[in-house]
């Protein structure tokens, strides 16, 4: 933290970022007889980003057409392969200029397949992306592209640090957890298989012995990663982008471990021959097979129909909650005065109702906007860089709505009645309910995490439990500390276990690149989290400390 | 897809029989003017050459070819009588050519002779192939029994030559008036030629000018037909063929070969007599003009997409998939209807998909096409366009083409097209243009041309092996040997503009013969070889073209992007399956000049065009369109149609949008693969380019000051056609696989759950008596005739 607040050395840093050889691509490709390209894109972030230390991007795509022979440009294949400073990934761009090479003599092709080396990983995908379908909806500058291939298929995004691997990791979560084709996954498999590569998914070699307790909690483990992975709704690759735009994409990542067996970086060539040759010859886009599913390994999954019950069991609890306190408003118990006069409650103003709602939904908004805006007023202030600014502004706001039943109580008529706590509770329910079947529906992993937190405290908040108690438990099941224990469990759950110290700095640096990825690539996390998940947790805060 | 092969190909055996039967009839057609001597020949030639043409330049040139030709045709004369023609016996054709033909034969055979020991396993494995098609040949054959007399051609055959060739030039430019482009054509060819010569002086010994073929073009049938066989019956309609293949090396490594084979028929298919006598003409296509009332006819196929940025442009362009576009006469009442019957008999004519072209897909243009050849039709009620870009070309499309050229796939230049080597090629077209032109320079009666043309590019790196090197044997893996007999003329020109003395690549056999010619607004020089004169061939009796870049360190050279003076670009923006916006970019990379260029888009009408939306701009700014023509689809019975004349601006990219949205397709609608998506044909761009030699300003060219200083007028524009890109577009499309789930789910439930349960509810049961015994049954036969109960 704080690497960028020095002016000096931030420029310095751009300057080493923008590396990328381009005249060289360029020449290279053309001497391999492809149709050669650049874009040109620029990006300001909206505050610096750490983690991959950039601020202001510029940056150039490179990318070659290999027209098909005999093909009216209707229809396109790509590969992309980052081309990022440093050794994290030097190996892919070598493999896609030697298949670029090859591919090109010969006859067989009938669609046209794009090689694209991008720049700023995510970045220059969204600027290449956006550029080829000429659509904006980021805000990102890019200049606009010069010949394209058509309505592009399927796409395979290539990360390979070292020129041999022991296994290919197979990754295929995209943007707000879209997944591509099962067959794509299936694809793989199968030419790993014939090839003889060793092939995972998280990074986790599929096992056999699905009988044994040891077998069966791998699974789980492999499945509640990718869970994880979807739920957090960003692109886990440079294919994750693609899946917006209706192409089937996924990354494959090379893994060099200690394992004794290499792969040589021909094989993957093969592979990747392989695929695309599949995939050239298909009539149709991929659509016969699966866009729900959860993998327990590369071999199995699990299918929308398995866990959609689930989660509509944890759902139902909402619903029957509701009907419920409907049935307790419609047939309002009388009480009996001292006079022996039945007295029917008065049913709560619309007004008591509506505060809270409003309230609460107003935080959320502030939970949106002011990080991002109020970081220069926050730099001036504490001594805290503008990444620092914005996670702790947003840290605070939250924070900050916990007070908010006292506030909302002064603004309230008069004293809150029972009836009131009640229809706002049917309300927040219902709230809750529409909310978690929309998001399981878009993205089911983080439908299902939201549930099992929310669902429970939902169905058992009153004003009438202990007060201390209940305050912990829900703000132990908030949606800011459930993600606080999801950090810490993908941790666990990779085999990399951080110190609390760490966990925290992961956690904070988490909430930045959630704020990123929703500014950049148009990420739904962050605005869902901040204007709907947020505020309805805040209505049960209400309940409970209903007076 | 299958089925729509077996259609076509059902259509093709209709037509076929159509055509043997109408040949039966020409069989018994009395046979004229077959007696024929080789003092005639010579006659002719002593004749024709004091009334050359009266260019002094020229004439010395041709002189010695012409001396050379008759040397070599006794010669091939003498060899026939020594030898007997057992050729004969195989190839049945070539003796019916020969008792029409006797001196034109012999040196055929001599080089089928040759040809058959070069290529004897060849020729059987042509042969095997070819079988099916002899039938088909011989009728063909058998209508050329009807020699006719070539006095006149002899006479009209120059003018004829020179006004054909301003046809070509003049009638692609319809949007400029007629009358002011002729006198263009005029001054320019002057101009030409006189610059020629000047150039001709200085570094072309042997330079023969491109009018000049008329000359050797006049030789072989004077030869074949002696003008002295006096006609018997009036004197039928003359033909003429002509067969040239244009070898151009691109920028990019790879070569681009196109054949045009040209037919000229005096017959006047829109009189009133009917034209039953049928000889190098296709009988088919003649049959179909006549029947339909076509005044044009222009069909192209092609499998692959024209590369401007690599390749330059086209000598004939066309988009991909299949193309149709036909004008009618005006006597022709329901358009329409003969429409829809012509699209039928052509695919059956050319076993291709066109029976797919009905309303949905046809649109009338209203300026985009006009017709090419003479004729001023305004009308376009009489034009049909439609285009198929699905349409995929293979063989089965090549065989009935090639079935229409005089020769067949037998002699000439014919003989390169095999599939196996033409469809192993980065781009194929093929198209056959139908259009009446002059027939004499007053234009007072008109003849009618069929164009067959067939372009392909073959690709450095896969056909090439990555090495620059060409000939025709790598190309098309057979080399000439004769001309088509039937041909009067037979050329090969090899652009030879970028290579003026040898520095790039080496082009052998060498040959003397250079010409110029202004293609497309430039100026290109080719190299000539004339397959009718034996000289070309040289002593290994096979013409092998090779050409081989100099630079062998270096055989791979990047392909470096053009910038044609007029390209395009488009494609579907946007995601998501409800709405789009289709972009068009054209650009403009003249350096200062704008010009106007005419824009045709139809869109099928499942894509809901949102015409408020249309936006033209150019360089950031509103580009008003000087010239809309929009008539708006309706659902399932016509496209959109947009026409549009833009300016473009000097050195800009003009974009056109429209955004449109997907329709949801009733489900019967949708295609076997749905999820392929939906075909956008080609937008045509059709426009007067300033030319490049207009562009020249630094005047590199060697040209006097006085001739340079007023921009000229010569060839400062041309017509130029250019296809975009066809979009693919997917529609919003229902899991078909989710009702035939729901289907067997519902059928098995039924069947074994309802079906089972109401068996047991409705079946009574009975209790099951076992067979009565033999005793038992003749008991009952008794009681039955006494009238007792059965027991």
């Amino acid at each position: 933290m704080g690497l960028l607040s020095d002016p000096n050395r931030r420029r310095a840093l751009i300057g080493m970022l923008t590396r990328m050889p381009v005249d060289w691509l360029v020449r290279t490709m053309q001497a391999r007889g492809l149709e050669v390209y650049t874009q040109r894109f620029s990006r300001k972030l909206p505050f610096p980003d750490e983690d991959k230390e950039r601020y202001m991007v510029k940056g150039t795509n490179v990318y070659g057409i290999l027209r098909a022979p005999r093909a009216p440009r209707t229809e396109a294949l790509v590969l992309s392969a980052p081309c990022s400073p440093g050794n994290e990934n030097n190996q892919a761009v070598g493999i896609l200029l030697g298949l670029a090479q090859y591919f090109r003599s010969q006859i067989y092709w009938a669609k046209d397949i794009i090689f694209l080396v991008n720049e700023h990983d995510l970045i220059g995908m969204q600027a290449w992306l956006e550029g080829y379908h000429h659509t904006n909806t980021t805000g990102m500058d890019w200049s606009p592209l010069q010949g394209r291939g058509g309505s592009i298929q399927a796409a395979l995004s290539l990360e390979l640090s070292s020129d041999v691997v022991t296994s290919l990791d197979l990754v295929l979560e995209g943007l707000n957890g879209q997944l591509p084709n099962l067959d794509l996954a299936n694809l793989f498999y199968a030419f790993c298989q014939k090839i003889g590569v060793l092939c995972t998914t998280q990074g986790k070699l599929p096992r056999n012995d699905w009988d044994t307790t040891s077998g069966y909690s791998h699974a789980v483990q492999t499945m509640m990663l990718m869970v994880l992975k979807q739920a957090s709704s960003r692109p886990w690759g440079d294919h994750g982008l693609f899946l917006r735009y209706h192409i089937e994409a996924a990354s494959i990542k090379g893994v060099n471990s200690f394992r004794p067996y290499k792969t040589d970086a021909t094989t993957v060539g093969r592979l990747l021959e392989g695929m695309y040759r599949k995939l050239n010859n298909l009539l149709e886009r991929l659509h016969q097979s699966y866009f729900f599913y959860l993998m327990p390994s590369l071999t199995r999954f699990v299918s929308i129909g398995y866990y959609m019950p689930a989660f509509g069991l944890l759902a139902l609890i909402l619903l029957l909650r509701a009907l419920d306190l409907w049935v307790q408003l419609s047939s309002p118990p009388t009480r009996t005065t001292e006079d022996g006069v039945e007295v029917v409650p008065a049913s709560p103003g619309v007004l008591s109702i509506l505060t809270p709602l409003v309230i609460s939904h107003l935080t959320g908004v502030a939970l949106y906007t002011l990080p991002v805006l109020s970081q220069e007023l926050a730099v001036e202030h504490f001594p805290v860089s503008e990444t620092e600014a914005v996670v702790l502004t947003a840290i605070a706001i939250y924070t900050a709505g916990l007070a908010l039943p006292h506030n909302t109580h002064r603004l309230l008529a008069g004293e809150g009645t029972e009836q009131g706590w009640k229809v706002l509770k049917l309300v927040a329910v219902l709230y809750l309910a529409v909310l978690l079947g929309c998001t399981a529906l878009i993205n089911f992993s983080l439908g299902f995490i939201l549930a099992l937190t929310l669902v429970p405290l939902a169905a058992f908040i009153t004003p009438h439990v202990p007060k201390t108690l209940s305050a912990v438990v829900m703000v132990i099941l908030s949606p800011g500390l459930t993600l606080l224990f999801a950090v810490f469990f993908f941790q666990e759950l990779q085999e990399t276990p951080v110190t609390l110290q760490e966990g925290w700095m992961l956690y904070l640096s988490v909430i930045s690149q959630g704020i990123l990825d929703h500014a950049l690539y148009g990420s739904l996390l962050y605005p869902l989290a901040a204007l709907l998940v947020y505020p309805c947790w805040l209505l049960f805060w209400n309940i409970l400390f209903w007076k | 897809m299958a089925a729509r092969r077996c259609l076509g190909l059902w259509f093709f055996l209709i037509t076929l029989c159509v055509v043997s039967t109408g040949a039966d009839v020409l069989h018994t057609t009395p046979v004229t003017g077959t007696e024929s001597s080789a003092a005639g020949t010579e006659t002719v030639v002593a004749r024709e050459l004091p009334e050359a043409p009266s260019d002094p330049g020229e004439h010395t040139a041709a002189e010695p070819t012409r001396e050379g030709e008759q040397n070599d045709r006794t010669r091939g004369g003498e060899q026939t009588l020594g030898q007997p023609t057992r050729e004969e016996e195989q190839e049945q054709e070539k003796t019916r050519e020969g008792e029409q033909t006797p001196a034109q034969p012999t040196r055929e055979e001599e080089e089928e002779e040759e040809e058959q020991e070069q290529t004897r396993g060849e020729e059987e494995f042509t042969r095997e192939e070819e079988e099916e098609e002899l039938t088909r040949e011989e009728e063909e054959l058998t209508t050329e029994e009807e020699e006719l007399t070539r006095e006149e051609e002899e006479q009209t055959r120059e003018e004829e030559e020179l006004t054909t060739e301003e046809e070509e030039l003049t009638t692609e430019e319809e949007e400029l008036t007629r009358e002011e482009e002729e006198q263009t054509r005029e001054e320019e060819e002057e101009q030409q030629t006189t610059a020629q010569q000047e150039e001709q002086t200085k570094r072309w010994e042997a330079t023969e000018l491109e009018e000049e073929h008329v000359h050797d073009a006049a030789v072989p049938p004077l030869a074949g037909d002696p003008p002295a066989a006096d006609p018997p019956s009036p004197p039928p309609s003359k033909d003429d063929f002509q067969e040239e293949l244009v070898i151009r090396p691109l920028h990019s490594g790879d070569i681009y070969a196109s054949f045009q084979f040209r037919t000229v028929w005096d017959a006047d298919f829109m009189g009133d007599q009917k034209v039953s006598h049928y000889r190098l003409f296709p009988k088919s296509l003649g049959q179909v003009i006549t029947k339909f009332s076509v005044r044009e006819l222009h069909i192209s196929f092609t499998q692959g997409y024209w590369r401007t940025m690599q390749w330059g442009q086209p000598y004939l362009p066309s988009p991909p998939g299949a193309e149709l576009w036909v004008w009618f006469q005006d006597t022709v009442t329901d358009v329409d209807g003969t429409w829809k019957e012509l699209t039928n008999v052509l695919s059956g004519i050319f076993c291709a998909s066109l029976n797919f072209i009905d309303s949905t897909n046809t649109v009338q243009p209203s300026a985009s096409f006009k017709p090419l050849g003479i004729g001023n039709v305004t009308d376009h009620s009489f034009l049909r366009y439609a285009t198929l870009p699905r349409e995929i070309v293979c063989t089965e499309n090549l065989t009935p083409w090639k079935k229409l050229l005089p020769c067949g796939s037998k002699a000439g230049l014919s003989v390169l097209l095999k599939s196996e080597k033409l469809f192993h090629s980065t781009f194929h077209s093929q198209a056959v243009h139908v259009r009446p032109v002059c027939q004499d320079p007053q234009c007072r009666t008109t003849s009618m041309e069929l164009r067959q043309t067939l372009n392909v590019v073959f690709d450095l790196h896969t056909s090439g092996q990555g090495k620059r090197e060409w000939s025709l044997f790598k190309m098309f893996s057979r080399t000439l040997t004769e001309a088509c007999p039937l041909a009067s003329s037979s050329k090969v020109y090899v652009d030879v503009t970028d290579n003026p003395q040898g520095e790039q690549f080496e082009l052998s056999p060498a040959t003397p013969l250079l010409t110029q010619a202004v293609v497309l607004g430039d100026r290109r020089t080719y190299s000539v070889y004339d397959l009718t004169q034996q000289a070309s061939f040289g002593s290994s009796r096979s013409l092998n073209m090779l050409l081989r870049w100099k630079n062998s360190h270096n055989n791979v050279v990047p392909p470096v992007m053009l910038r044609p003076l007029l390209h395009s670009e488009r494609y579907v923006a946007g995601y998501g399956l409800q709405a789009g916006e289709i972009h068009t970019l054209i650009y403009n990379h003249h350096p200062y000049r704008a010009f106007p260029v005419l824009l045709l888009s139809a869109v099928p009408w499942y894509l809901r065009l949102y015409i408020h939306t249309l936006t033209v701009s150019s360089k950031g700014k509103d580009n008003r369109p000087s010239y809309i023509h929009y008539q708006p689809s309706k659902d399932r019975e016509r496209p959109h149609l947009l026409e549009m004349l833009l300016q473009l601006p000097p050195n800009s990219v003009t974009e056109v949008t429209v955004e449109f949205e997907r329709a949801l397709l009733k489900w019967t609608e949708y295609t076997p693969d749905p999820n392929h998506g939906f075909y956008v044909g080609s937008s045509v761009i059709s426009a007067l380019v300033p030319s490049v030699v207009a562009m020249d300003t630094n005047s590199t060219l060697d040209r006097p000051l006085f001739s340079s200083f007023f921009p000229c007028k010569e060839e400062a524009s041309y017509f130029m056609r250019v296809y975009t890109e066809p979009l693919l577009v997917n529609l919003p499309t229902p899991d078909f696989s989710m009702p035939y789930n729901v289907i067997c789910l519902t059928c098995t439930v039924v069947a074994v759950g309802y079906g089972s349960l109401y068996n047991l509810l409705t079946r009574t049961f009975q209790v099951d008596e076992p067979s009565p015994g033999l005793a038992k049954r003749i008991a009952n036969v008794i009681r039955r005739f006494r009238g007792v109960p059965l027991l």
